[in-house]
Formats: C-alpha cells, structure tokens, sequence
C-alpha cells in the first residue's frame, strides 16, 4: 500500500512538473497579458497542485500532508484572486484583449497577425 | 548527485546574478522593481542551499513581503515620465569600468577572507551553550539569550527608522485603484485568519526549530500591509489612537530592556537572564518584539505619522 | 531514487524560473512582469518544496508557506498602490507601450 502511495506520488510530482513547462511554454509564446494570465494561473497551479499532492502522498504524517495542501490551497486563492485583479485593471486601464479577426497592431500584441 | 547540487547551485548562481544586473542596469524603474523581488526570491532558495533556513525565513517575509510591497508602493508615489534614468553618458564611462573593477577586486578580497576564517564557526560553541539559555534551537538562544543586546540593538533602529519616517509629515493618502475590485476585501477577508495563525505557529516553532519574532512579525506586518490596502484599518489614522499607538509601537523595547534591567537585579549582569525564567520570558520577549515589529512595518507603510 | 528524480525536477523548474526573468526584461505592459514575478513566485515554492524532501528539512515548508502567503500582499499592491499611475496620465502610459 505504501509502494504503491510513493508510486502514485512519483506520477503526481512528474506530471506537476510538466503541468509547470507547459505554463511557462505560455508565458513565452502566448501574445497579449489575458492570455497570459491563464497560461500562469491554471497551468502554473495545476502543476503545484499535483506536485503538492503528490507530496502529500508521500508525507510521514498527517499534519505534513496538511501543510502542503494549505500551500496549494493559499496559492490558489493569491493567484485567482490576483488574476482578476490583473484583469480588471489591465481592462480599466486601456489595454485591450486580442481579437481573432481584428487587425492586430493593438498595443499588446507582439507580432503581427497573419493576412 | 553531487553533480546534480553543482548543476543546480551553478544555475541558482547564474540566476541570482543575471536578475541582479537586470534590477540595477534595467531603463524602467518598474522593471527594476519586479527584478528585485524576484532576486530576493532566489535569494531565499540561495540561503537554503547554504543550509541556513532561519535566514531563508527571514529573507522570504521581509525581502519578498515587506521590501516589495514598501519598493511598489514608493514606485505609485513617483511622478511618471522620468523612467529612463539608467543612461550612462560617454565622460561617464571610464568611472564606470573602474567602479567595476574596484567591485570585482572586493568581492574577490571578501571572498578570500571569508576563505580564511576558522571553518567550523561558533556552532560547536553555541551548541555546548544551549543548556544554559532556556531555549532548544541555537538561532533563537544566539538572538535572544547570548546576544540579547545585539537584537535589542536592532528593534532600537527599527523604531528610530520609524520616528525618521513619521517626522515627514502626515500620512499620505492612497491612491484609489483604477477601477472597481471587489476581489480585493475577499481576498484579505480570506487570508486575515491566516496571517494570524502561520505568526503564531512561527512564534511557536522559534522555541525549538526555525522561525521566531523577526519572520512571525514580518509576516504579521505584511498583514497589516494588506489591511492598509484595502482600507481596512482607519483606526490608525485617527487622532485618539495615537497615544495608543506610540505605546503600541515601544513595548517590544520597553519589554526587551525590562528584561534586560530585571536580569541585572537578579543576577548583576545586564541581560543575564536567570535559567529558571527563562523559556517564559524569552517567548514573552518574542511576542512582544514580534508585535511591535509587526506595527512597526505597517508604520513605515503610512508614510508619515497619522493623527495629525 | 527519490532524491535523484526531485533534484532533477528541482532543477529543471528553476530553469523554467528563467523563463519568468526573461519575461520581465521583455514586458511588455508592468502586468507582464507582475506575472512574471508570481510565476517566479510559485517555481521558487514547487523547488522548496522538493528541496525539503531531498534535505529532509521540514523547516523549508514553511518558507514556501511565506512565500504562498506573501505573493497575494505583492499582488493587492500592484494593484491598489502601483498601477493606479497608469491611470494618472493616460497620455504618456510609457509602462504599458511597446518596448
């Protein structure tokens, strides 16, 4: 039973990591701030999710386990607060989200859309 | 392994150094502030790498914490328009070179020296110490037993920083944000709880592990900071707390010296404390610093003193 | 084993914390770097995280659980505080144009 937890841990902790290469994968290419926003406050959290779970599998004790899920659990309270916190004032303050089929030469983007 | 902690202490070192020239060398003074709340992040882990996490706390709650919040909030007073400063002029240049090369020549002294020192340090002298402090962890018997008067020294500053600051003249008034957000009470109604549990468990801890007054109040100041920020907390601004504050502000110290003077009566020795009291008085002494620095932080975040 | 497979994983995000560092140099716009900051922020406590299990540490949990609590004050005050500067003059917005 306990091999078996370690094991389930192992998985939960690659597939965290990946989760994390994915988000940054987003903050790299992804074009305007909204955009963004997602790629780090579902992805980045996903993957210290299940790398916190995974954690958590493997903890001695109980309270241990605790304290990794209440890590998880602030930071996902800071950053989907946060993330409409960004939004919104993003939004106040005049930058527009990235439209498909507009042209795209509005302030955020980074390259030029295709014809 | 050991390849591995090479590998990952080369790209800590790299890191630390890259955002550390990004934050100096950046044009936009904004950039320069997330640059170096992101240094003191890596800092953090740089301190655990060094097997030091007590530093790790401390530098986690107040460079991470109170720094930035202190370094965004200056950077919203700033008039905008002047970003470009970083700009260095063709006479300038050669001062620049020598100013770098006078760097590198102390850092490679300092690192030298540091070299040179006895390896092992003072810990096997703390450690043969520690029955006599009253306390199980040998950071926490360093700060507030064996060298009490160097931590008293400290909480001193801190309060003479904040007069400093307070003598500036009324408090400035916030900057309403740009639009409306109610995430903003949500957010510090759901993290309120826990600014005051995670100090108390560091309070608690600092008896025997990692942790103690300096992180538990930080952390609690930075509570204070988001009250502050969501305007929360107007008591502070009024006229009749001020008294109430001013005292507020002192006990750490006052409790601290105290101590101090009590130890004297007891014993003839200034800051000996007497064995049998001591695991009491070192945590009332931790609460009361913990506090007062706690309202200390969320002073300087005022800008200038209230009630006025 | 274990200690092998997190050193590796600890590692390899704090290379990806790189990609944060490169993301505030680039911006464009302060709420990028702000981003950047946070992501940096959840890395450092992932790698924490897995450096407390290879060191067998437990003290550095709760250096990941300050630096948990701490990202949502950094956060309320680049809203609150910081970017309301913006807004002061919408004319110039220097922060928030292209590079």
């Amino acid at each position: 039973m306990t091999e078996a937890l370690h094991w389930l841990g192992y998985g939960l902790v690659i597939a965290g990591i990946l989760f994390f290469l994915a988000g940054s994968l987003g903050l790299l290419r992804f074009p305007d701030v909204f955009t963004r926003l997602h790629a780090l406050t579902k992805a980045d959290n996903l993957g210290l999710g299940l790398i916190c779970l995974g954690l958590a599998f493997q903890a001695s004790g109980l309270a241990e386990a605790v304290k990794y899920l209440l890590i998880w659990l602030l930071m996902l309270v800071a950053s989907g607060i946060g993330a409409t916190l960004i939004a919104s004032t993003a939004l106040a303050c005049g930058l527009a989200p990235r439209q498909a089929d507009t042209p795209s030469n509005t302030m955020t983007s980074e390259r030029p859309a295709p014809k | 392994m050991r390849l591995l902690a090479w590998g990952f202490d080369l790209l800590l070192a790299a890191g630390l150094l890259w955002l550390a020239w990004q934050a100096l060398f950046t044009p936009r003074r904004f950039s320069a502030v997330v640059n170096f709340m992101a240094f003191y992040l890596l800092m953090a882990l740089v301190w655990v790498r060094l097997d030091a996490p007590d530093i790790a706390l401390a530098e986690a709650a107040i460079g991470a914490g109170v720094t930035g919040a202190l370094l965004l909030t200056a950077l919203g007073r700033l008039p905008a328009g002047t970003s470009t400063g970083a700009d260095p002029r063709r006479w300038q240049r050669p001062l620049q070179i020598l100013a770098m090369a006078g760097a590198a020549m102390a850092a490679l002294w300092l690192a030298w020296a540091a070299y040179q020192l006895p390896r092992p340090g003072l810990a096997a002298e703390v450690t043969a110490a520690l029955d006599a402090t009253g306390v199980s962890h040998g950071v926490t018997a360093v700060l507030l037993n064996l060298r009490a008067f160097d931590t008293f020294l400290e909480i001193v500053i801190m309060l003479a920083a904040v007069v400093l600051v307070w003598s500036l003249g009324p408090p400035l008034r916030a900057f309403a944000p740009a639009t409306a957000l109610p995430g903003l009470p949500a957010l510090s109604h759901l993290l309120h709880p826990l600014f005051l549990l995670v100090p108390a468990y560091l309070l608690w801890r600092g008896t025997h592990a990692p942790g103690g007054a300096f992180p538990a109040g930080a952390v609690m100041g930075a509570g204070g900071v988001l009250l502050l920020l969501t305007d929360a907390a107007p008591w502070i601004y009024l006229r009749r707390h001020r008294l109430l504050l001013h005292l507020l502000l002192s006990s750490g110290m006052a409790l601290f010296l105290a101590v101090a003077l009590g130890g004297m009566l007891m014993t003839g020795t200034f800051f000996a404390i007497p064995l049998h009291l001591a695991p009491t008085l070192i945590m009332a002494v931790e609460v009361a610093t913990g506090l007062s620095i706690a309202l200390m932080l969320m002073a300087f975040y005022l800008l200038g003193e209230p009630g006025q | 084993m274990t200690n092998y497979l997190y050193a590796v994983g600890a590692a390899l995000l704090l290379a990806n914390a790189g990609v944060g560092a490169w993301r505030i140099l680039r911006g464009p716009t302060s709420a990028d770097r702000m981003l950047a900051a946070e992501m940096i922020t959840t890395s450092a406590i992932a790698v924490l995280l897995l450096l407390s299990i290879i060191s067998d540490q437990s003290a550095l949990v709760d250096v990941a659980l300050l630096f948990a609590l701490l990202a949502a004050v950094a956060m309320a005050n680049f809203v609150t505080r910081t970017w309301t500067l913006l807004r002061d003059d919408k004319d110039t917005r220097e922060e928030a144009g292209h590079d």
